[in-house]
Order: structure tokens, then sequence, then C-alpha cells
């Protein structure tokens, strides 16, 4: 297990090369000038400069290799150019976005992995009864209702309709407090309790229900359906039923025997669900205009701020590459029989 | 029993079809249902005024207007077509390309097979949404640049899913038979192995048009797919985004602005779904027999 692990974490940079030369690639379908602006981490010191000079300056007409061996050094150097949508580096909005972002994440994973397991075992358990096929109308309405639509219709019941949960991450007027306490993490809600303040807490907690519930409903789907077909699946074995045989109680049977074997393909379907929903986030932070990273990145492609959308892609294909390994592993860890070969 | 005659048996796939071949029949009427008063630019929504506000649906506008008095019926109607554009497209290019990369990688093996993968492995490393919002943001946007952007991120999944499957058919019997009398490795890829690992490569691109419709909708919602006034339900749905939650007495006031349509667009996008599902049931022989 070890070796694996130890080639999986060798293969990372190998990994993250290949993503930023497709990153680099892609950039090149923008003019030398549009480009000249990943470069560029304090717009103050262009003052008075031609474009020609700097373009020259950067090289951005030298050979490919050349320049992508240049954008990739001053990236590793923390230099990702400046995004004008916030008027900040683009590192350092970054560091302003992402903690938001983690928390809606951190928020949403219990929701829509728990539940959905709960459901999806609940359903299989009842197959073919009035429980199952509500759950399985929830996971196919969830599959075909796009997510910026139900964020929509979220917003106008919950926000229009009985004025509980308001757009955003925190109230006006809990602006000052923010301000004025000291941020240790970014996400508010561990700084709220640090800080003492309860006040501020239920606020950001009020702010996040209706993305939470959003993201949930959109993406039980995908665990329900895995799970649920999974159960059905172990259910069937022998194993499960001389477990009966023995004389143990339905739930034991099931909590025990079927659901921890059933649960494996599960474990890979969340680690994909849960890197890709820091990208996912794009749309429900632009919905409910929560200030995260996703929502920062949409205001920057309506407004052609290319550094910004270039560090945003690059942050993601980081993120993504790490949540897979640590899943892998995990995945190594739970399962003997890949542990073994 | 024909595939087809089994689709309209199970009443949720029956639903399905039946969807399907009215946004069909619905696309194909446009000119009649809703004829363009330019005819040379069909997809630019006709407006009556510069007017912010949304009007209610009225005998000459029958669902309304939105904000900046697009007509939401014809955008319905014209939107159908550019759905299915869509989804077809994306879908049939992504397809082609994800088939023949895949199919190459299973029959060549070695190297070319090992740096295949791993190309898929990088275009994969993003997640869809954020990779597709990205590229069409650096082409330029537009509904074109999105679709391109779609395909470009769109192709890996069936070429893993082909490569796994030929893999597998390669092994048979008939392979090696068609191997000793002499055919060369193409006639034997397209004669013998592909018509027996296809079907399940159709059945997901099936259930990916509707998917696609989705992504599409969500860049044109973004801003970054389909321009203002271009008849695309996403975009039409990024209007009523101002307009969900009223001052006035009636929360609802401007109701219509979003519940058509998204009711177009989720009715799509579940026919899609409904006729994928039972096709992959129906297809699939492990689920032929038994449950």
């Amino acid at each position: 297990m070890i070796s694996y692990i130890a080639r999986r974490v060798v293969l990372l940079p190998v990994v993250l090369l290949g993503l930023s030369f497709m990153i680099f690639l892609m950039m090149q379908f923008l003019s030398p000038t549009q480009r000249l602006t990943a470069f560029v981490s304090d717009p103050t010191k262009l003052r008075g400069e031609a474009p020609e000079a700097l373009i020259e300056m950067y090289g951005l007409n030298d050979s490919l290799l050349v320049q992508y061996s240049r954008w990739l050094n001053n990236i590793l150097h923390g230099n990702l150019g400046y995004s004008t949508t916030v008027s900040l580096p683009v590192t350092q909005a970054i560091a302003t976005y992402f903690p938001a972002t983690l928390e809606l994440v951190l928020f949403s994973i219990v929701p829509v992995i728990f539940g959905g397991i709960m459901m999806g075992s609940l359903a299989a358990c009842r197959h073919n009864r009035l429980i199952d096929h509500i759950v399985r109308i929830l996971a196919i309405t969830g599959w075909s209702l796009p997510t910026f639509v139900a964020g929509l219709l979220a917003l106008a019941v919950f926000y229009g309709l009985l004025n509980w949960f308001p757009p955003g991450r925190v109230s006006t007027w809990a602006l000052p407090i923010i301000h004025e306490m000291h941020r240790y993490t970014g996400i508010y809600t561990i700084d709220a309790i640090l800080n003492g303040q309860f006040r501020l807490l239920l606020d950001v907690l009020r702010h996040l229900v209706a993305p939470v519930a959003t993201v949930s409903f959109v993406s039980w789907a995908l665990i329900l359906r895995i799970t649920r077909s999974s159960m059905l699946e172990t259910l069937r074995q022998d194993y499960i039923t001389t477990a009966r045989s023995k004389g143990l109680t339905e739930r034991t049977v099931v909590r025990r025997h079927a659901r921890r074997n059933a649960l494996i393909p599960v474990i890979t379907a969340s680690g994909l669900l849960m890197a890709s929903m820091v990208g996912g986030q794009v749309v429900v932070e632009t919905v409910f205009n929560y200030k995260g990273i996703g929502w920062w990145a949409t205001q920057a492609a309506t407004q052609f701020d290319f550094p910004a959308i270039i560090g945003f892609a690059l942050f993601n294909a980081v993120m993504l590459v790490t949540v897979n390994l640590i899943v892998d592993i995990l995945y190594v860890v739970a399962d003997p029989r890949i542990r073994l070969s | 029993m024909t595939v087809l005659k089994k689709l309209l048996k199970n009443p949720l796939s029956l639903i399905g079809v039946v969807l399907l071949v009215a946004f069909v029949f619905v696309a194909a009427l446009a000119p009649i249902l809703a004829p363009p008063p330019r005819p040379t630019e069909p997809y630019r929504i006709p407006r009556s005024g510069f007017k912010i506000e949304p009007q209610a649906p009225s005998v000459e506008h029958p669902f309304g207007t939105t904000e900046g008095q697009y007509d939401i019926y014809y955008a319905m109607i014209w939107g159908t077509r550019t759905a299915l554009r869509i989804g077809l497209i994306v879908t049939g290019i992504s397809l082609l390309i994800g088939v023949t990369v895949g199919s190459l990688a299973a029959m060549s093996g070695g190297w070319l097979d090992e740096i295949l993968m791993r190309v898929v492995d990088i275009f994969m490393a993003f997640p869809f949404i954020v990779a597709a919002m990205v590229l069409a943001t650096l082409l330029g946007k537009g509904l074109d640049k999105a679709m391109i952007a779609m395909v470009t991120f769109g192709w890996m999944g069936y070429a893993r899913l082909i490569r796994g499957d030929i893999l597998a058919v390669r092994e048979k019997e008939f392979v090696s038979a068609a191997q000793a009398i002499g055919a060369r490795p193409f006639r034997i890829l397209v004669r013998h192995i592909l018509p027996n690992c296809i079907y399940p490569v159709f059945v997901q691109a099936t259930m990916q048009i509707g998917s696609m419709v989705i992504w599409a909708s969500t860049l044109s919602f973004l801003g970054v797919g389909a321009p203002e006034g271009y008849a695309d339900w996403g975009q039409v749905i990024s209007f009523s985004r101002n307009w969900i939650i009223s001052s006035g007495p009636n929360p609802f006031e401007y109701w219509y602005t979003l519940v058509f349509p998204a009711g177009a667009l989720v009715l799509f996008v579940l026919s899609w779904n409904l006729v994928g599902d039972a096709l992959r049931d129906i297809l699939d022989p492990r689920l032929r027999h038994g449950t």
C-alpha cells in the first residue's frame, strides 16, 4: 500500500505539469496583448509603457516552449497577474474568496453524502414500495433540474415568498463586525465561534441554508442511485441470506453486513462529487450572490478578466488533483481487497 | 421484440418518447408556430420596446415578455431548435472524437495507448463546467464558442468506455477467426469489434444529450454562452434572475419569466433522461433478464 501511495505522490507533479501545459495552450487563443495581463500583478507600474514594448519585454512572441517555461516559473513564484474585476492580485483574490467556497462545500458534504446514503439504502430495503418510488422520483427530478433553475426556485420560495433565507453571505449589519473581528480562517462560521459572535454565526448559517439545500437537491441523484443499486445487488448475495438465517435482526443485517460492502462504489462517487463540487459552486454562488471563488470566476468571465480566469482554472486543477489523490488513498484504506493486491 | 416496442411499453420511457417527439415537432414547425419578423435572423428574439419591466402574458405575448421586452413564447419555440442543435451536435462530435481516440488506444496498445489515456486523464482533471467556462471565455464567448468548449471537454468519457469494451471484445474467438482469415485491423475494428461494443456508448450518449443542453444553458446563464437576445432557454432564464423576487405585494408577480423557459428546459432534459434510462435497461444484457 505504501508503494502505491508513494507512486501516486511522485506522479502528482507530472499530472500538474500536464495540466498547466493544457491551460497554457488554452491561453494561446488570446492575443499577445491579452496574454500580457497574466504577467502584471501590479497595474500601477504599467502607466506610460507601450504594449508593444511590454510584449517584447515579457517575450510574448518567443517560441511556445520558452514562453511556457517562463510562465510556469512565474506561477511557481506566486505571480498570477492582476484581477481587474476585484482589483486584487490573483493570488490574493483566491486567498480572499476560497474560504467562502470551502465553507459552502464543507456544509454541503454532510447532507449530500449522508443524506444520499440514507435515502439510497432506505429505498433499496423497501424495494418497489412507496418510499422507493418517492426516492426515485426525487433522484430523477434532481438529475433533470439544472442547478441554476433549482437555485432560482429556492430563492423565489425561501426569500421572495417566505423571506427566511436571504441571498449573499452575510447581512449588511454584520459587515462591520466581520471587518473588526480577527479573521482566523476566513470561514465565517468558525471565525464567529472563535470570536464569540453568536449573532453573526446565526446570520452566516441563515445565509448558508438555501445554497446548501440547492446543492444537496441536485447532487443527491448521483449518490442516491449508486447507493440504491449497490445495496440492491448486495442484499441479493448469499452471505446476506446466511446472516438472515442465523436469526439476525433485519436492522443488523442491513447495517453491519450489507451497507458496509455496498458503500465501496459510493466512496468513489463521493470523492468525484466532492472534487467537482468546488467547481460546481460556480453556479450556486452566482445565483445566490455568495461571494466565493466561483462568484469571482463568473464576474471575471463576463468582464474579460483573463488573469482571474486562468488563475481560477489553475487553482481548480490543483484542487481536483489533490482531492482525487486523497480519495484514492482513502479507497485503498477502506477496501482490503485493493489493499492486499 | 424491437427496442422501440419496448420503449413504448414502459410508461416512463413512453412519456420520454412522447415528450421528445413533441419537442422535435415544435423545432421543425418553428417558422409556422412563431414566424420570425426578420427571416434572415430567426434566432433573434423580437422585442416590443425597450422597457425594463417584464410584461404579463397577453394576447400579443402568450407567455409574456421578459426583461427588455423579449417575447418569451418566441424564445421558447426557437429555443427548442437551439437546444436540439446543441444537444445533437455537441454529443455527436464528442462521440466521434471519443470513439476514434478510444479505438485507436485499444487497437494499438503499447506506448500510444499509454499516452492517449494519460491525455484523457488530464482532460478529465477539470470539473466539466469550470473547463468549459474557462475555454469559452478564452475563445471569446458566444454559443459556438461554448459548444466548442463543451466538445473539447466532453469526449473523454466515450473514449474510456469504448476502449474498455474493445479490450474485452478483442480477446473473443470471432476476432481471432477474422484475423486468421487475413482481415486487416481496420476492417476487424469496424466490422467485427465495434458493432459488438457500441451500444453502451450510444446509451451513454443519449443520457448525455440532456446534460449537454443543461450545461449549455448554464454557460449562457453565466454569461459566456448565447448572447443577449438569442433564442436560448438558459439565456432567457438569466433575465428572470432580477425579477423572481418582486418588491410588490405579490412575490411571484413575474413568475412567467422563469416558469415557461425553465419548464421547457427541464422537460427537454427529462425526456432524454427517461429515454436513456430505459435504453440502458433494454440494451444492457445483464439487466435484460431477471430484475
